[in-house]
């Protein structure tokens, strides 16, 4: 079974691009469009990874990042952070939150693949 | 066996002992040993209140209507308890300002008014004269009595009696020996008589003794105890009737007795003299409130059962009553007992004396002699150093006046007055300060001439009605004044004034006294302002407790030259004081030692110096609170009130300075705000400007690697992916054009096209740049109704367009995605031309309806999916609408839909409010 990676972004067009790119590097994808379809995705059953955008309608990434530190059930779940603010102190917000890596937009994508590789590993 | 040599040689004797104490008092007063220094002399001090009239006329009241003689001392007992928090303030004021008598209490309170004290003075000297008189004859009287010992003689009446053979001249003689003995041996700063206090507190303890020896002997010596003299007294049916309240005069009599000596206690001369004056330390008063009561109870327990004792000894009036606490033991044969009576008559007849006179005497010295001399320029008095001889030399002429006023009274009205009759004469005198002195510490706004009105007018009426019917009830004026009032004129008559009858003579006299008194000094103060020294000493008296407690440091003692040095220290700093004071040393040719008493020379000096540094006003004040000096010269303190006056004005200017300060501190500190707030914004804006920018370039940048990187994806998904890139570079486009659009606006450089156009072509315009929208929506319905005779507006037409255009978009991107309705509509209304788009989809919560015209403020966390657009449409839109004079707004409620309206003014209005604006 591959690893799964859930990705979470308002952006129609963000979330096909990014799940082209997870999919081709052999991971499992879902996808959630703002925060509480983020929460319910990982309810339903728990990913690997979240590639979680930070400005979105209704619970934004922070919050969402929260709600999974929150739960102990959910400790293993990797979060890296999507911002297109790109200010210092947002990083430091979401890392104090408990995400683990932080993706300023516009991104390369190579460099996503390559950091989702590195916290979860090559898809098997 | 009791010859007049015996008597004479005993009450020497006893005048000694007591002048012994007071020589002793005043030596360890010298040493700061005090003797007096404790509220037990200060509660027997006060008991000088009891005078021959308690010792002897109680007796010779109750014996004529039984009870009467009580409210004498209720009246003391009720002030104790109810007023003493009035006595400890006026015990206050007094330390505070160094008051020395109460003529100076009510001048001091009335602007330092040298007239009033005056006022004050005279109203005391002629009031008590007939007080004075009452000792003078009550000793003479008792001496007389007891002369002829065993035998029972009334004595001759004085007025018949001559001069020279008088006993009561030799009385007043001694009397005033004594007085000027204890009262002026030397001048005292304070105004303070240490021994004489001691002396009054022994006086006091004899004529208790005294007294209640009498009492025991005749209730338990001649009767069986309280409960045979009683009885036996019952039975008589002369007596009987003594036991009634009519027969004490009933309750006018009561109350205006009551009332009188409440103020009496307090406001005789005397009273204040060791009430006040003498006061060592105000907390006193707290065991004064009650050991002086007692001490009157004391007193009291015997009148009674002696004035039964007397009558019933001595039926058919034969023996003066007043005389009984004399005659009953002289009856029985008891010398001793008598003899001891008469000690303590002479003791309570001496105390009185001695404290009165010496009272009145620093009153008419101070408050009338000295003020009238100092103001006589020629005597050149102000300049003479030592004023000290003087003043004592005045004092004890004073002294000397005021006994033999007293004993011209006794020679005038001789018999025809029991004791307590002449007393209360001097009571309703006193009381006249009552209305004066309460006012002035209670009440700021009265004024010195409401207290110089209400004082007179009530001393005339007391005059009226009380001393001139007491001179002709004797003889000196002719008896029909009295009956039928002066002239005839019955509504004069002084004992019922204005047809009042049936009110004994004193309540009579205290109604008119005070209702006069009172009335012009309230209608007085009420009419007058004070000047500026009456507000000050007004506020000082009335707020006294309000006031940091300063009175402490005033009264402490005097200043030393280290109290000086300090004080410069203060101002001028160390080493310009040293230096002063070397120079001060060398040209002086004598050393200076810090715990020596600084003396005028150099308090001058310091005061000079001080005076280059604060101002001579200014240092003259601080001087004088390093002394503790008074400032007896008028033009002296008026000019320090004036430059005090211009500080005050300086302070307002300052304070004025200070509150415009204030104002501008906060205008600064909220412009602060609004600039903080400000920067927050541009913050905000750039943030958001970032996250727009980045957002459609994630997109580009992602699909353009991914494209590159994978040239063996299928066609039509690459196709997908180059028809993104090309959506959101269009996105990042128009987002460009916005942002641009916008500044320019907001920087004022667009160029506007105006011209005069149809409403109607504008929404053509718009629809008809539309039209793909729905196309590619063909769920969503369009209606459309422009009514047909819109005027004209004169706007530029592709902005207005594009404001048409942003709302239509919003309206289908927001609109019920399956059952869109779309109305559009244009109709003329007051010179303007209204359109309006409205849309059935979820509405705007009324929180939004602002915010939704500001940039980047898309209403969209509250909407399902993110909306498409820059978020800067709609303030687009309102700067577009601005420009041409038109308004821009939405109606909405969350999940109703909404409707933009847009009112442009029809081009005549834009051109007349152009023309307008010229105009102007």
């Amino acid at each position: 079974m591959p690893q799964s990676v859930l990705v979470v972004d308002d952006e129609a067009n963000i979330l096909l691009s990014l799940e082209f790119l997870m999919k081709k590097a052999g991971y499992e994808v879902r996808l959630a469009r703002d925060g509480e379809e983020a929460l319910a995705e990982i309810g339903k059953a728990r990913p690997d990874l979240v590639l979680l955008d930070v400005m979105m309608p209704k619970r934004n990434g922070f919050d969402v990042c929260e709600a999974i530190r929150a739960n102990p059930e959910w400790r293993p779940v990797r979060v890296i952070l999507l911002t297109a603010k790109g200010r210092d102190i947002e990083r430091e917000k979401g890392l104090a939150l408990g995400a683990d890596d932080y993706i300023t937009k516009p991104f390369s994508t190579r460099e996503v693949v390559e950091r989702v590789t590195a916290w979860i590993g090559p898809a098997k | 066996m009791l010859g007049g040599y015996v008597i004479i040689t005993v009450s020497f004797l006893y005048l000694s002992i007591l002048f012994a104490i007071a020589y002793y008092g005043d030596r360890r007063a010298d040493q700061r040993r005090s003797i007096i220094a404790s509220p037990y002399i200060f509660a027997l001090s006060i008991a000088v209140y009891a005078t021959a009239w308690t010792f002897y006329g109680s007796v010779g009241r109750a014996a004529s209507s039984g009870v009467s003689f009580l409210p004498i001392y209720l009246g003391p007992t009720l002030t104790f308890i109810l007023g003493w928090f009035l006595i400890r303030k006026i015990i206050r004021i007094s330390k505070v300002n160094r008051i020395t008598s109460i003529a100076d209490f009510v001048a001091s309170r009335y602007g330092k008014s040298s007239f009033l004290g005056g006022l004050v003075t005279i109203i005391a000297v002629v009031g008590i004269m007939p007080y004075i008189s009452l000792q003078l004859k009550a000793i003479s009287t008792s001496f007389a009595v007891l002369q002829h010992y065993p035998d029972i003689v009334m004595p001759a009446k004085l007025g018949s009696t001559p001069v020279l053979q008088d006993t009561a001249l030799y009385v007043a003689v001694i009397m005033a020996a004594f007085a000027i003995l204890f009262g002026t041996r030397h001048i005292d700063a304070s105004e303070r008589h240490e021994g004489m206090v001691a002396a009054i507190a022994f006086e006091s303890v004899v004529k208790l003794f005294a007294f209640l020896a009498v009492g025991l002997f005749v209730t338990f010596g001649i009767y069986g105890g309280f409960g045979e003299v009683f009885s036996r007294a019952a039975t008589d049916p002369a007596l009987a009737r003594l036991f009634t309240l009519e027969a004490a005069g009933g309750y006018t009599s009561w109350i205006s007795l009551t009332l009188v000596s409440m103020a009496a206690i307090v406001l005789l001369p005397r009273q204040f003299q060791v009430l006040v004056v003498e006061n060592v330390d105000e907390r006193h008063i707290k065991k004064a409130i009650w050991l002086f009561p007692v001490y009157m109870l004391l007193i009291n327990i015997f009148v009674l059962p002696i004035a039964f004792g007397g009558l019933l000894h001595f039926p058919g009036n034969t023996v003066d009553a007043d005389t009984f606490v004399l005659t009953v033991p002289m009856a029985e044969h008891f010398w001793t007992i008598a003899l001891f009576a008469f000690i303590g008559g002479l003791s309570a007849a001496t105390g009185m004396i001695i404290v009165e006179t010496i009272a009145l005497a620093t009153m008419v010295s101070n408050d009338l002699v000295m003020p009238l001399l100092l103001r006589f320029g020629r005597l050149h008095l102000s300049e003479r150093k030592d004023l000290s001889g003087l003043m004592l030399a005045i004092r004890r002429s004073a002294i000397i006046f005021v006994i033999l006023l007293g004993y011209a009274y006794v020679r005038l009205i001789g018999e025809s007055y029991a004791l307590v009759s002449i007393g209360l004469m001097s009571f309703v005198a006193a009381a006249q300060f009552a209305p004066a002195i309460l006012g002035g510490i209670l009440w700021k706004g009265a004024t010195r001439l409401g207290a110089m009105a209400g004082m007179s007018a009530g001393f005339l009426v007391w005059i009226y009605t009380l001393l001139l019917p007491s001179f002709a009830r004797s003889g000196w004026i002719s008896e029909s004044f009295v009956q039928d009032g002066p002239w005839g004129l019955a509504l004069f008559s002084p004992y019922a004034l204005l047809g009042l009858s049936g009110l004994d003579h004193i309540a009579h006299a205290l109604f008119w006294t005070m209702v006069i008194n009172v009335g012009l000094y309230a209608a007085v103060s009420l009419m007058t302002t004070q000047t500026m020294i009456e507000r000050s000493q007004a506020v000082q008296f009335v707020d006294i407790f309000k006031q940091p407690s300063e009175g402490a440091r005033i009264w402490r003692g005097t200043a030393t030259i280290g109290d000086l040095r300090r004080l410069s220290n203060r101002f001028i700093g160390e080493t310009l004081t040293d230096q002063a004071l070397q120079r001060f040393e060398r040209d002086r040719g004598r050393r200076l030692d810090d715990a020596h008493a600084a003396d005028a020379d150099i308090v001058h000096y310091a005061e000079r110096q001080l005076a280059g540094a604060i101002g001579a006003a200014s240092a003259r004040i601080m001087i004088a609170s390093v002394l503790r000096e008074e400032m007896h010269d008028i033009d002296e303190v008026m000019q320090i009130l004036d430059e005090a006056s211009q500080l005050v004005v300086y302070s307002r200017q300052l304070e004025e300075k200070s509150r415009q300060l204030e104002a501008a501190t906060a205008e600064l500190r909220a412009a602060n705000e609004r600039l903080k707030e400000l920067d927050k914004m541009k913050d905000d804006f750039v943030s958001t400007i970032s996250h727009e920018f980045r957002t459609p370039l994630t997109s580009i940048r992602s699909f353009s690697e991914i494209v590159h990187d994978n040239p063996d994806i299928p066609v039509e998904q690459r196709k997908m992916f180059l028809g993104t890139i090309v959506q959101e570079t269009e996105r990042l486009t128009r987002l460009v054009n916005d942002i641009l659009d916008l500044a320019k606006m907001q920087a004022g450089q667009t160029d506007w096209q105006l011209a005069r156009i149809e409403p109607r072509k504008v929404i053509d315009n718009a629809l008809a740049a539309t039209a793909g929208l729905f196309a590619k929506n063909p769920r969503i319905k369009l209606e459309c109704r422009v009514a047909e005779d819109l005027p004209r507006i004169l706007v530029d037409a592709d902005r207005i367009t594009q404001v048409l255009v942003n709302l239509i978009s919003n309206a289908v991107k927001f609109c019920d995605k399956d059952h869109g309705l779309i109305t559009i509509m244009a109709r003329a209304e007051a010179g303007s031309v209204l359109v309006s788009v409205h849309d059935n989809g979820v509405g705007i919560a009324r929180e939004d309806h602002k915010k939704i015209f500001e940039r980047f403020r898309q209403a969209g966390d509250t909407l399902i999916g993110k909306p498409q657009g820059t978020g800067l449409g709609l303030p687009i839109s309102v700067h577009i609408l601005e420009r041409f004079g038109g308004t821009i707004w939405v109606e909405s409620e969350l999940g109703k839909g909404a409707t933009f309206f847009v009112r442009i003014p029809s081009a005549e209005l834009s051109h007349l409010a152009t023309a307008a604006r010229e105009v102007t």
